[in-house]
């Protein structure tokens, strides 16, 4: 078999992989790999009606990575010449505190990812300039046209490109093209004094096209408008704890802060995470059965292959309430003696493999998302949300509404201020009562943080019904 | 998820810039060959050892070498930006023709260009941003095992631990630009952070606390058991922390959470946001937006400060700014272009991020320090919330309205009474800054914001 094209690219070859990977396979060092990556980043922006921002960037490097029981040697280069790779491969092999390696790692065998996920054509990613520069214009024009309170329109418009070849002393030698887009809108409304902002956006491992067809970006344009303009009658959130009915969809990042990071496997291993020795107890009411996705077609938190070669899997994590397993990478999954669920990522070729969340959802219920809402007497009914953040440790997550509505009677009345929402991971999802029939996957915008590490992700809802949170707002 | 302190470069007048001038030099002249009437170049590297002990043994040790150039060209009254880590010559090449094509393909604005050549920095004093100190790997290892070590000999119920971290890092920045200006400055940094989780044997409950310290000379550097003994003191302190009612009640902010809200402070300050109208501090220059206890300064040539640096992200001279005169909004933070827009001048807080258009940030940017200890401020409460850690970014930077998550210790007859947790504080930040009716004596510099303890009059706790 010949070797993937996508290493030529680095220029290396498979000759050189083998010589760096059999100086790393020194006694006491159970594993090594070498993470090639190649991106090529564009951006274009506008606001006040031009589009007044262009930019390119590129980066290449490989790091170099050996473990050695929990140790882990890291270094990483973006000039690829055979002594830079040798050092890097001496520093990574410092902590296994042995000699250079003698010992012949097995011959590579070439391995396609496991899936194909995103089949779009590099042309179709990286259009021209003008191309760009055309949406964001129709997408001002759309969102003043929505409502003349608009008053300022932000938008960006950005896309990556990135080729990533994985050699193991395991002997395999995977490549992957990863293609990624988005596409973000701000509006700010104003009326007599009072401004307020509104954003929507969406995007994935998709082409160009995505964006245009069936106006996708236009209505992008009016839902950020519209949220604009919803905020400008808001009143004062109201504080303290109450029934809370989550919109399906992007509301879903409480699942990602609740319940995803507090099941990577890396806190789990060193007992840091709220979740330790929770697995097959009930962590959740019957309704609730979550995954983590990794093979979602062209979506923003799918990969063909995790960042150390594993083909991503869709992993049950709660199946209707009890805790069924982990997300894993190598590393972990070794000194766990768990199996490997292809959620390996990394950020870049200078940052360290983690275990890390890809799409992560719950499945659909039975519930009528109309009689979600009528069941509820006074509440909070939250649409749309900004970030979120957990303390692993201590299980305690947040996550701030962006637009939100009281609910009266069972009936949403008048929206509300943003306001953050707070709880105890192991604990809220026990006070899941109801889950509706609207599955519904975010559009593609999250980007989760974790030791610095940034990676996209997504997430996903049916319209469910917490049965009591607490709320940050400012009435009492 | 983790605490990190950020690092920015600084420099020392006697590094040399190992060939970077020329290659900048190169790229210019390349860049109006290809049609460019103006631009700038910024090269960085720097090199970075950082080791990770867990429980007492190395669980990761990492070593890089890195390098960057940024380019920014205008075409007339386009302008293109662009980045690479690929310094071969046919590459470099390639990238700057892209670069001024890409430029004439965006809309004209009228604002953009360089800062007037005039604005340039002209001196460069020597800010102590270097040390030249080389530490072994084995003697970095050795200073995260001492800290987190102390931090499990401080107190039995620390029983877990996420670490202990110690990273080395230098580096050098240059900067050109076609009016024939050219910079350069070295800096270094030194830090230490110890993570350890105290656990309550009756509840089983964990609880984290971080601790670190950062320093441009590795000699000022707080020693590894100071940190490791704070970091221990600050995971117990949090065990059997429950929630309270909801109510209004002060808010006394310790350094870190009043850190943050300067930093809230910043943004609403920054020029980008302020032209877009996405400030809620807008149009407020020359008015009352703060309590007269209230004066900040940002200072980009404090000595060995971690936000310090001769010449900002456009080479313009950095100074130091009066943002904030007893309550009184008296300047924005500006670079070139924001401030075009506002009819004002660069205030040198040009920020770039190599490949980045410039955009603005602090250099040190800090509250003035009062007479009150923290205890005196802690005591002036009956009833209240002392708060050590928010989490979330439950803030609107358009309205200021602000909630978000927090924990801490709430106050009884002016004493710590029990840790809280699980609660929010909200108002907004307009409020919030007039409502500042204390402010503490204990200004640190942990980071380019800082600020000592504060305590607002009221703000609204939600729990249970």
């Amino acid at each position: 078999m010949t070797e993937p094209i996508q290493l030529a690219m680095f220029g290396v070859t498979e000759t050189d992989t083998r010589h760096v990977l059999d100086r790393l396979s020194a006694r006491g060092i159970d594993y090594a790999d070498l993470y090639f990556e190649s991106r090529v980043a564009e951006s274009v922006s506008m606001e006040e009606g031009i589009v007044k921002r262009a930019a390119k960037s590129i980066s290449q490097g490989v790091g170099v990575r050996a473990t050695a029981g929990e140790k882990t040697g890291f270094a990483y280069s973006d000039d690829l010449t055979k002594k830079d790779l040798e050092l890097a491969a001496d520093t990574a092999r410092y902590i296994a505190d042995s000699p250079k390696g003698t010992r012949m790692v097995p011959v590579p065998i070439h391995k396609r990812p496991a899936h194909d996920l995103y089949p779009v054509e590099r042309a179709k990613v990286e259009v021209a300039t003008p191309e760009r520069v055309a949406l964001l214009n129709e997408i001002d024009a759309e969102a003043r046209r929505y409502d003349p309170r608009i008053k300022n329109v932000m938008a960006s418009f950005n896309t990556e490109y990135k080729v990533v070849v994985v050699a193991t002393s395991e002997g395999t030698l995977v490549a992957d093209v990863q293609p990624l887009s988005r596409l973000q809108i701000s509006c700010i409304a104003e009326e007599d004094g009072n401004r307020q902002i509104g954003s929507f956006g969406g995007g994935g491992r998709v082409g160009f096209e995505f964006y245009r067809d069936q106006n996708r970006h236009l209505q992008y344009a009016r839902e950020a408008a519209r949220e604009a303009i919803v905020n400008l009658s808001a009143v004062e959130a109201p504080a303290g704890v109450m029934p809370v009915v989550l919109a399906g969809g992007w509301p879903g990042i409480l699942l990602h802060e609740a319940i995803g990071h507090g099941l990577e496997a890396d806190f789990n291993r060193k007992k840091t995470s709220a979740f330790s020795n929770l697995i097959g107890k009930r962590v959740a009411s019957e309704v609730c059965t979550i995954v983590d996705d990794g093979t979602l077609p062209f979506r923003r938190g799918s990969l063909n292959m995790d960042d150390e070669g594993t083909p991503t899997g869709r992993t049950i994590l709660i199946e209707k309430g009890i805790l069924r397993g982990y997300m894993t990478d190598k590393l972990n999954a070794r000194l766990m003696g768990i199996s490997l669920t292809g959620n390996g990522r990394r950020e870049s070729y200078q940052s360290v493999v983690l275990p890390r969340m890809t799409n992560t959802f719950m499945l659909a219920g039975e519930s009528d998302p109309q009689d979600i809402i009528r069941s509820v007497k006074r509440g909070l009914y939250a649409v749309s949300f900004g970030g979120g953040q957990v303390d692993i440790t201590n299980g305690k997550f947040v996550f701030s509404a962006s637009e939100a509505y009281l609910i009266e009677d069972g009936r949403v009345t008048r929206p509300v201020k943003g306001a953050t929402l707070i709880g105890n991971g192991p604990d809220i999802l026990k006070k899941v009562s109801m889950v509706g029939h609207d599955l519904k996957l975010d559009n593609g915008i999250g980007t989760c943080g974790k030791d610095g590490q940034s990676v996209p992700v997504g997430v996903g809802l049916p319209t469910i019904k917490v049965d009591e949170i607490t709320v940050g707002g400012t009435q009492q | 998820m983790e605490l990190r302190p950020e690092l920015q470069s600084g420099r020392s007048a006697t590094e040399s810039d190992g060939g970077y001038a020329q290659l900048a030099a190169d790229i210019l002249s390349r860049a109006k060959a290809c049609g460019a009437t103006e631009a700038d170049v910024v090269v960085a590297d720097g090199q970075t050892l950082s080791v990770q002990v867990r429980v007492g043994v190395v669980d990761r040790l990492t070593k890089a070498r890195e390098k960057r150039l940024g380019l920014r060209v205008f075409v007339g009254k386009r302008s293109a930006t662009s980045s690479t880590c690929d310094f071969s010559r046919e590459s470099l090449e390639r990238l700057v023709a892209e670069t001024c094509t890409l430029a004439k393909t965006v809309v004209e604005d009228p604002m953009s260009g360089l800062p007037e050549a005039n604005q340039m920095a002209k001196d460069q004093p020597d800010l102590e941003l270097y040390d030249g100190t080389v530490l072994s790997t084995e003697n970095q290892i050795e200073w995260a095992k001492r800290g987190e070590a102390a931090a499990f000999a401080a107190d039995e119920r620390v029983t877990n631990s996420e670490g202990a971290e110690f990273e080395s890092s230098s580096g050098r920045v240059v900067l050109a630009n076609s009016h024939g200006f050219i910079g350069s400055y070295n800096g270094s940094s030194f830090s230490l952070s110890v993570a350890p989780i105290a656990s309550d044997a009756r509840t089983s409950s964990m609880q984290r606390g971080v601790w670190y310290d950062v320093q441009r000379k590795f000699a000022r550097l707080a020693s590894a058991e100071s940190i490791g003994r704070e970091a221990a003191r600050r995971a117990v302190r949090r065990l059997g922390a429950r929630r309270v009612a909801t109510k209004r009640v002060p808010v006394v902010f310790d350094q870190e959470t009043a850190g943050s809200l300067l930093a809230n402070l910043c943004s609403a300050v920054s020029g980008y946001g302020l032209y877009k109208r996405a400030s809620f501090l807008l149009d407020q220059l020359g008015r009352t937006i703060a309590s007269d206890l209230i004066t900040v300064y940002d200072d980009g040539r404090m000595v060995g400060g971690l936000g310090s640096r001769p010449f900002d992200g456009e080479g313009v001279a950095t100074r130091k700014n009066t943002i904030v005169e007893r309550g009184v909004l008296t300047s924005y933070l500006l670079d070139t272009y924001s401030g075009k827009k506002m009819g004002m001048s660069s205030t040198g807080n040009a920020a770039r991020s190599v490949g980045e258009s410039p955009s603005v940030g602090p250099t040190n940017f800090y509250l003035v320090p009062d007479t009150k200890t923290p205890e005196q401020i802690i005591s002036s409460v009956k009833e209240g919330l002392y708060l050590t850690e928010l989490i979330g970014f439950g803030i609107n930077m358009v309205t200021g309205d602000y909630s978000r998550g927090a924990s801490g210790f709430w106050i009884e007859n002016g004493e710590l009474a029990f840790p809280v947790e699980e609660i929010t504080i909200a108002g907004n930040l307009k409020q919030m800054l007039k409502d500042i009716e204390m402010v503490g004596n204990d200004l640190v510099f942990r980071g380019r914001v800082a600020s000592p303890t504060i305590k607002i009059a009221e703000m609204m706790v939600a729990g249970n």
